[in-house]
């Protein structure tokens, strides 16, 4: 197989004398969807702050695209393409929906002082631009008529789905969702899978993600990595998962 | 009713124990030996009224609130207005009106008046300037006053040494106090609130301790003095002109009047505001501005979105610093004179008490708060020993009264449309 996008081993996060992640190893490849599941405490959201900088690791490789990013804050990891959700939703509330979107693109604005004083053509371009990818995306997740209703006035289940758009703002490669089917109701974790599947097919998006629902797991999962108290304890595809003595023992012996 | 006894009995039992040593004892000197005076018998009365005042009010207040609540007429009104006039679209229509009238008026109005509306317009650019600090980015900056002084002082020492006029120290100054709001930004932005604060409170002192001790260059505590005003295109305003100089009554051919000079810093210090105005209206509508909002929202989301939040908080406080530095300038070619007393921390409160009367991040809510801030203390000149007593009843009030400022900011929304 050709290299995998993301390429995370021997992974270890400790604070102080717990270790909340033990040398876990991940494969992301192009465009797949890859599931890291694991009781509660398991250290999963852990992972995804050590990826996305918002964490140092105490040990390990993290590479991208070849590129080595431990250590790197997270900014700087989000502009190398990988964006992430937490797992309380994050929007700015006060903020209208579309000016999420727009806050979002800062990067790709035009930025400039005098340029923004004078209202150049440039200027009004870029913000031109700018408000119709945002529209475009408000559009694919179906959030047309919040528009220019503050975000924390939306439905929880609106609310989830602008944050995925929001990170889409960022021209991302990899998206890395936390628990976003938490708090949803069957219909709506049912379209949430189809828009993991639209990020995937069709605009070429890379997923990992962290979940607990295991039918949405199962079903859209390429890959999926199984974590227990910070340790790896199996990695496969969902039938091998399934079928996998280990996980079935931890996961019953939760329960 | 039984049980607001207590509360009302303590709140009169607290009126007397406050109010009897403020304004009931007086502290003389009598050659070196200090003696206690008791205030007259009236003081007294009134102190008694105002507890027994306070005694039913306490134990009444909560069925009055009841009794307004079942007449909802008014505040309802009070309400409604309040929230019309906060809108942007309204705010845009007073503040047009406003200029007209800042425009027009001191041509009618008396010497005196012009000079203290000058005052107040460089309040209100202070104002204007940390509400993009503290209103706009949500950064607490106790040491507004380090920049200001700066300001002044480049203006100052670039008259003095340099014999720079107004105009072109003018973007000198903003210029200087930019940088320094983007050097002591750099290091300390990291910091989170209470940080903040008394890291920018240190500085602000430090840059006043600075000025007085480095005698040889700043005169010290003396200060500078003899700073050139500002001209018209080279049309000095004094009596008489310089060598190689006109003066404005001559090129004109009018009669010699010291109120024209006074007329003219007023005029400046209008077009400065404007200015300021105008590129806070912008940076409102501008990447920047909507990023200073997100950040001051939610600090880790806006890292998770690939923006910086050093570079954004550093951009607000230097062009926060750089308004600093022009109403800096202005004050000393108005004053002619700058000391380092002029620049203690009381100024960094009351600008910081201007942006937070007015409401956080509303302009015309700054200018409001800045007219009150100082005409106040200029028409109740008699009382000015109980000056900061009324600062603090005024605080006090506001935020039992409308702790959201004067006219709290509506920010402009962008809109999607259809
Ligand atoms: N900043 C932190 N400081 C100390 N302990 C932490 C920190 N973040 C997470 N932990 C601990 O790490 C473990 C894993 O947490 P987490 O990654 O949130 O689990 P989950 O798999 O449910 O997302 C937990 O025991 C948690 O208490
Ligand atoms: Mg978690």
């Amino acid at each position: 197989m050709s290299r995998p996008l993301l390429d995370v081993s021997g992974l270890t996060m400790r604070f102080g004398g717990l270790l909340a992640v033990n040398g876990v190893a991940l494969q992301v490849h192009d465009r797949q969807v890859v599931s890291m599941i694991g009781p509660n405490g398991a250290g999963k959201t852990t992972v995804f702050n050590c990826l996305t900088g918002f964490y140092r690791p105490t040990e390990g490789k993290i590479l991208l695209d070849g590129e080595s990013i431990e250590g790197l804050p997270g900014h700087q990891i989000t502009r190398k393409g990988v964006v992430r959700t937490f797992q309380n939703v994050r929007l700015f509330k006060d903020m209208t929906a579309i000016e999420n979107l727009l806050v979002a693109q800062h990067r790709h604005l035009n930025t400039g002082f005098l340029a923004g004083l004078f209202k150049t053509p440039a200027f009004r371009k870029s913000e031109r631009e700018a408000m119709q990818y945002a529209a475009h995306w408000l559009e694919q997740v179906d959030l047309v008529d919040c528009a220019n209703r503050p975000a924390g006035t939306l439905a929880y289940g609106q609310q989830r789905r602008l944050e995925i758009a929001r990170c889409m703002m960022t021209r991302p490669r990899i998206l890395m969702l936390d628990e976003p089917a938490a708090g949803l109701n069957p219909r709506e974790t049912e379209d949430l899978k189809a828009l993991i599947a639209l990020l995937r097919d069709q605009h070429g998006v890379t997923v990992l993600l962290i979940e607990h629902d295991m039918k949405l797991v199962m079903s859209i999962s390429d890959h999926i990595v199984v974590i227990n108290q910070g340790c790896p304890l199996a990695d496969g595809t969902p039938e091998e998962i399934r079928a996998n003595p280990d996980v079935i023992k931890a996961y019953l012996g939760e329960a | 009713m039984t049980h607001r006894i207590r509360p009302a009995f303590f709140s009169a039992l607290l009126v007397i124990a406050l109010s009897v040593p403020v304004f009931g004892l007086k502290l003389t000197t009598e050659g070196i030996a200090l003696i206690v005076e008791g205030a007259t018998a009236s003081t007294y009365w009134i102190i008694a009224a105002c507890a027994v005042g306070m005694f039913f009010w306490t134990l009444f207040h909560e069925r009055l609130a009841a009794g307004w609540a079942a007449s909802p007429n008014l505040p309802r009104i009070l309400a409604g207005a309040g929230s019309f006039l906060t809108l942007p679209s309204t705010q845009r229509w007073i503040i047009c009106t406003l200029i007209v009238v800042a425009l027009v008026w001191p041509f009618f109005g008396s010497r005196g008046a012009v000079d203290i509306a000058t005052l107040i317009l460089i309040y209100v650019m202070l104002g204007l300037g940390l509400n993009i600090v503290v209103g706009l980015a949500g950064l607490l900056d106790l040491g507004y006053v380090g920049f200001y002084a700066v300001g002044a002082y480049t203006y100052a020492l670039l008259s003095e040494y340099f014999g720079f006029g107004f105009w072109s120290a003018l973007p000198i100054a903003g210029a200087m106090a930019a940088l320094f709001g983007f050097l002591l930004g750099f290091p300390v932005l990291r910091l989170r609130g209470d940080y903040l604060a008394i890291v920018t409170l240190g500085f602000g002192e430090i840059i006043r301790i600075l000025l007085r001790n480095m005698t040889d260059i700043t005169g010290g505590p003396n200060g500078i003095s003899g700073i050139e005003k500002p001209t018209l295109f080279g049309l000095s305003f004094d009596r008489r002109a310089e060598e190689g100089m006109q003066t404005f009554h001559q090129f004109f051919g009018l009669e010699y009047e010291s109120i024209h000079k006074v007329i003219f810093l007023y005029l400046i210090a209008v077009l400065l505001v404007l200015l300021t105005l105008f590129v806070i209206n912008r940076l409102l509508r501008m990447p920047i501005g909507r990023a200073w909002e997100a950040l001051r929202e939610d600090e880790i989301a806006c890292r998770a979105l690939g923006m910086n939040p050093t570079i954004i908080k550093l951009s607000a406080f230097t062009l926060g610093a750089t308004f600093a530095g022009f109403a800096g300038s202005f004050f000393a070619a108005r004053q002619g004179l700058v000391s380092p007393e002029s620049f203690t921390f009381i100024e960094s409160a009351i600008i910081l008490a201007i942006v937070v009367l007015g409401g956080m991040g509303s302009q015309l809510g700054v200018i409001l708060a800045a007219t009150v801030m100082i005409l106040l203390p200029e028409l109740m000149r008699e009382f000015s020993e109980y000056r900061m007593l009324m600062f603090g009843a005024l605080m006090v009030v506001m935020m039992i009264w409308r702790p959201q400022g004067l006219l709290p900011m509506q920010r402009p929304h962008l809109e999607l449309k259809p």
